[in-house]
């Protein structure tokens, strides 16, 4: 549910459980674009990589 | 043919034996999909819940296997967090085995909630005072950090891996893998908390019902600890289970002598502090709403007070007990009992806190309420077994989900 929506209401349970949300949803979404965008600019540059182990 | 599909190095097994034994176990999976189509076309008078069970074997099962893919987000925080770099032999498995919880919690949820065209709704039209909201939020969005947690696994398949951009991709994910690890801790310390908060704020359920801080029952911080102790040992139990089943070593000793150490300290504390719970809830808070401890237990075979004993004792006490202490730790036996009594227990619990709670009797003039699953319940309880065993059966065989298997086994 986002603020424009006609059920929002402008409390603290509203922005505690929807913020929290948002924010998760945002730092995987800002992750994955990182990796994507790094990844095409790596394959550009002819880059070699190794993986560091995991 | 499949050669180029199967990491260098390894051995698998012939095709034909994979065949079989993916068509036996996929006869399993169809069972269960027959049973799932039976529930979303006919409704949930397919299933034996009631007015008296809301929440039945599908819930019990839902909190079962979110406990035990505990191990994922756990095993996670203790490598990328707090940095024991000597887990990444098992973290693979670890996410992999979550992914097979969350994803089965998730399909559980799917058909239990009866219209599942009409599961959106708990995000566009929140309720924002519930806990299971929260729980719905996290949970999904968790799954999301697993997910991306698989995918890099995925993308080294070796023919994958030969794609420059795939490779690339898979290694930028590797490189930022504590982000998202982080993410899965802060999700998985809410809804594993959450669960339990669900049951330990029904003041009108007094088996349930705990005291706690602010709006958190200690219920809340029990279910988070619990999956923390026992879904390590799930991990574990898992790995020893597929290394029989390939008759291979995948993973080192001193990996699992370090996770069942850390799992052990955990499994001892929390059971500790279950038992100061439960004396609290049994001395104080029930009988002050007016029952004893014996009001919530019965002659029933499953809801006698062997019940507790079970919980607290065999599945608590004495799998911690061995897994703190080195000896117990380094005899095999000793340590697949002990985590394998640790699973049961977090099982335990969870079909106490789910099951035994619609049970006992609130009013005088109520008996006990019974109830048995029925058969579609139980085929799609299974489901989801059949559907792990696939997906491992394959991670197993496609993907480099034990970078030690090579060392360990040079003769392949």
């Amino acid at each position: 549910m986002f603020p424009f929506v006609f059920e929002w209401v402008w409390d603290m349970s509203h922005m505690v459980f929807m913020g929290g949300l948002w924010y998760a949803l945002t730092i995987m979404g800002l992750g994955l674009t990182y990796c994507i965008i790094k990844a095409l600019i790596d394959t550009r540059q002819k880059k070699g990589g190794t993986h560091g182990g995991h | 043919m499949e050669t180029p599909l199967i990491p260098p190095g390894v051995k698998r097994c012939p095709t034909w034996q994979f065949a079989l034994w993916m068509a036996a176990v996929g006869a399993v999976l169809l069972w269960g999909v027959y049973a799932m189509i039976l529930v979303w076309w006919k409704g949930l008078n397919q299933t034996n819940m009631n007015d008296a069970y809301g929440f039945a074997l599908w819930i019990w099962a839902d909190l079962a296997v979110i406990a035990l893919g505990g191990g994922a987000f756990f095993t996670g925080f203790l490598t990328y967090i707090i940095g024991k770099d000597k887990l990444k032999g098992i973290i693979n498995y670890a996410v992999i085995i979550g992914f097979i919880c969350y994803s089965s919690a998730l399909l559980i949820l799917a058909i239990d909630i009866g219209q599942p065209l009409r599961g959106w709704f708990i995000f566009w039209h929140a309720n924002v005072h519930s806990m299971l909201t929260e729980v719905a939020f996290c949970l999904s969005c968790y799954f999301g950090v697993l997910t991306i947690e698989f995918i890099p696994l995925i993308l080294e398949n070796p023919r994958l891996a030969a794609k420059p951009f795939l490779h690339h991709l898979s290694h930028n994910m590797h490189e930022i893998m504590a982000v998202f690890a982080a993410t899965g801790v802060f999700l998985s310390f809410f809804h594993q908390g959450s669960l339990g908060g669900v049951a330990g704020v029904l003041f009108g359920r007094p088996f349930a019902y705990r005291e706690g801080i602010f709006i958190w029952p200690w219920t809340f911080f029990l279910f988070t600890w619990s999956a923390a102790a026992c879904g390590p040992c799930f991990t574990i139990l898992v790995t020893w289970i597929t290394e029989k089943i390939t008759g291979k070593k995948l993973v080192q000793q001193d990996v699992i002598g370090l996770l069942a150490k850390i799992a052990g300290w955990m499994l001892i504390t929390y059971i500790i502090a279950k038992s100061i719970d439960t004396l609290y809830w049994a001395l104080v808070t029930a009988p002050g709403m007016g029952f004893t401890l014996m009001d919530f237990y019965t002659d029933h075979p499953i809801y006698n007070i062997g019940i507790l004993f079970a919980e607290i004792v065999l599945c608590g006490f004495l799998p911690a007990l061995i897994l703190i202490t080195r000896r117990g730790r380094e005899n095999g036996f000793l340590l697949i009992l002990s985590v394998l009594l640790a699973v049961l227990g977090c099982s335990i619990n969870r079909w106490v806190m789910v099951l035994q709670v619609m049970a006992v009797p609130v009013f005088s003039f109520e008996s006990w309420f019974l109830y048995s699953p029925s058969w579609q319940e139980v085929a799609t309880t299974i489901l989801p077994v059949a559907y792990g065993v696939i997906l491992i059966s394959l991670a197993h065989r496609y993907l480099p989900v034990f970078p030690q298997e090579k060392e360990l086994n040079p003769a392949n």
